[in-house]
């Protein structure tokens, strides 16, 4: 017979053993992956967040997009027929936290970047029955207020200190950034050099204002974008 | 500690030994079969650990001694569901469009393939059945084509899509805004009489009479003499009861004034060939194919 008196009466000596019980499961879970290479797929592409696009995934935070629509495609067929290429761990490296989830209410997200037109989610959030009469989704026409940029630079800062490469050229034009890519009409040579791939563009069709619409549908519009699969080889995203 | 096990007079039951203000509990173990359903749950978990992936280690982890791996998995099942269907995607890559529609087996096929791609891809614009929807997301079921209803042409926009900016073969057009003093509201006004005369819905002669000076100067090039369209520029036939984005004065006159154009983004990359093949003939016989 274990002799628990012992235990359940010395508080030190249980508190003890306590965390030691506690930190095995931790230490073997999360140790590894600081020295498994293989974590996060060797593939081209993936960067940073555009301001304008940090905003728009900050709003989908917000209004709570996550609890009817994941961003993973998992890999088994029929989700691979309907979304595309499954879902890479690198192509949530940046994001925190990952948006992946678990539960489709609505479809999942992790490809719709190009998929429609910004006119198409543009009138999609502001009345989802006006496109798809089946849609269960709430409208989302408030979203058509300005939006809130003068703290764009502190998101950048924030995610700097967690660990998402934003240089300090980055962080500087933040604000000029994010005015950049939701008027289609501004000079983006420096912003599209700082952010490859990224779409400029009035994408609430008001290009006088930049709405809140402007940066979900930025953000919307670049969601797994990044990674061109046709160039990925078998050996870059070996387990 | 157990101290006192002792029998219980009452249900023929023995106490666990534990007493607590002269209050003793009953032993009342689960029952066997669940018991032993949870040891052979352990074990068949050890043994799971040992054919499949499993205890992560510092540089790798343990690969099981079935080398099983999801990705390797997923990678096969899509190639056997490929083979399966190649008989069929392999013809319909090799033949042209129109032998896609003669060919009865293709044509079933395709059909098939095409009504599947087109509820996932097309139908959040163009409706479920092709209907399209207010605001500029034009109807494929009827025979109103803006760029042409010809099967070549049809496929030709699924691949490269409409004024948008990620395929440089994209259709392009523009229609000039006449607000903000190009035209006068009186003239716009005027212009949009004659629009609706043309599908005989004036109200206002005189203002259609003059603004048929202003069409005949900026307008017929892209929609027409008479409105009937021209489809070279994608621009939409104006004398029929059809509308992108509504028919009422109100909404012509927005139109005139600051035009909203569509924009379709291109598939090809996204879908595969024989997908987007298998797409013109079903778009093709939703009701208007030419």
């Amino acid at each position: 017979m274990i002799r628990h008196e012992v235990i359940e009466k010395n508080v030190v000596l249980l508190a003890v053993l306590t965390l030691l019980t506690v930190s095995i499961g931790g230490l073997v879970q999360i140790v590894p992956l600081f020295t498994i290479e293989t974590t996060i797929e060797r593939v081209e592409g993936v960067r940073p967040y555009t301001p304008l696009e940090l905003a728009g995934r900050n709003i989908y935070l917000r209004e709570g997009c996550y609890t009817c629509h994941s961003q993973q495609i998992r890999p088994f067929r029929d989700e691979l027929e309907r979304y595309g290429h499954f879902s890479l761990a690198a192509e949530s490296m940046y994001d925190r936290p990952f948006q992946w989830g678990s539960k489709r209410t609505g479809p999942d997200l992790a490809r719709v970047g190009g998929k429609y037109s910004n006119e198409w989610q543009y009138a999609h959030l502001v009345d989802p029955r006006s496109v798809v009469p089946e849609s269960i989704m709430p409208p989302y026409g408030f979203l058509r207020r300005p939006l809130r940029t003068d703290n764009i630079a502190d998101h950048l800062r924030t995610l700097k200190a967690l660990g998402v490469p934003y240089t300090d050229e980055m962080i500087a034009n933040a604000r000029a950034d994010l005015a950049t890519q939701s008027n289609a009409d501004a000079d983006g040579t420096a912003f599209a050099a700082r952010y490859p791939k990224a779409v400029q563009a009035s994408f609430d069709g008001n290009a006088g204002v930049v709405t809140e619409m402007d940066a979900l549908i930025a953000y919307l519009q670049m969601l797994g974008t990044l990674v061109n699969f046709a160039d990925v080889t078998p050996e870059q995203i070996r387990q | 500690m157990p101290t006192k096990i002792e029998k219980d007079a009452i249900t023929g039951k023995t106490t666990t030994g534990h007493e607590w203000d002269g209050i003793k509990e009953l032993n009342t173990p689960l029952p066997k079969w669940w018991l032993y359903i949870l040891y052979a749950c352990i074990a068949w978990a050890a043994v799971w650990a040992i054919i499949y992936p499993s205890f992560p280690g510092l540089s790798g982890h343990f690969r099981g001694t079935s080398n099983w791996t999801q990705r390797q998995a997923i990678a096969e099942d899509m190639a056997r569901a490929r083979a399966e269907q190649a008989p069929f995607l392999d013809r319909i890559r090799a033949a042209s469009l129109d032998e896609v529609r003669q060919n009865p087996d293709l044509l079933t096929y395709a059909m098939a393939g095409g009504r599947v791609a087109f509820a996932d891809n097309c139908s959040a614009c163009h409706g479920s059945g092709g209907q399209g929807a207010r605001g500029g997301f034009p109807a494929l079921v009827d025979d109103d084509w803006i760029w042409g209803g010809s099967l070549e042409t049809i496929h030709s926009i699924i691949l490269h899509g409409i004024r948008n900016t990620q395929d440089p073969d994209a259709r392009i057009s523009q229609m000039p805004a006449y607000g903000g003093g190009v035209l006068s509201r009186a003239q716009i006004n005027d212009v949009a009489e004659h629009v609706l005369s043309q599908s005989g819905r004036s109200t206002d002669v005189a203002a259609a009479g003059r603004g048929a000076v202003v069409y005949a100067e900026n307008c017929v090039a892209c929609h027409g003499e008479k409105g009937e369209g021209v489809r070279d520029v994608g621009g939409p036939r104006l004398n029929d009861p059809i509308w992108l984005y509504g028919g009422t004065k109100a909404e012509i006159v927005a139109q005139i004034a600051n035009p909203r154009m569509g924009v379709m983004p291109p598939w090809a990359g996204r879908l595969d060939e024989a997908t987007m093949k298998m797409l013109a003939v079903y778009v093709h016989t939703l009701g208007g194919g030419e």
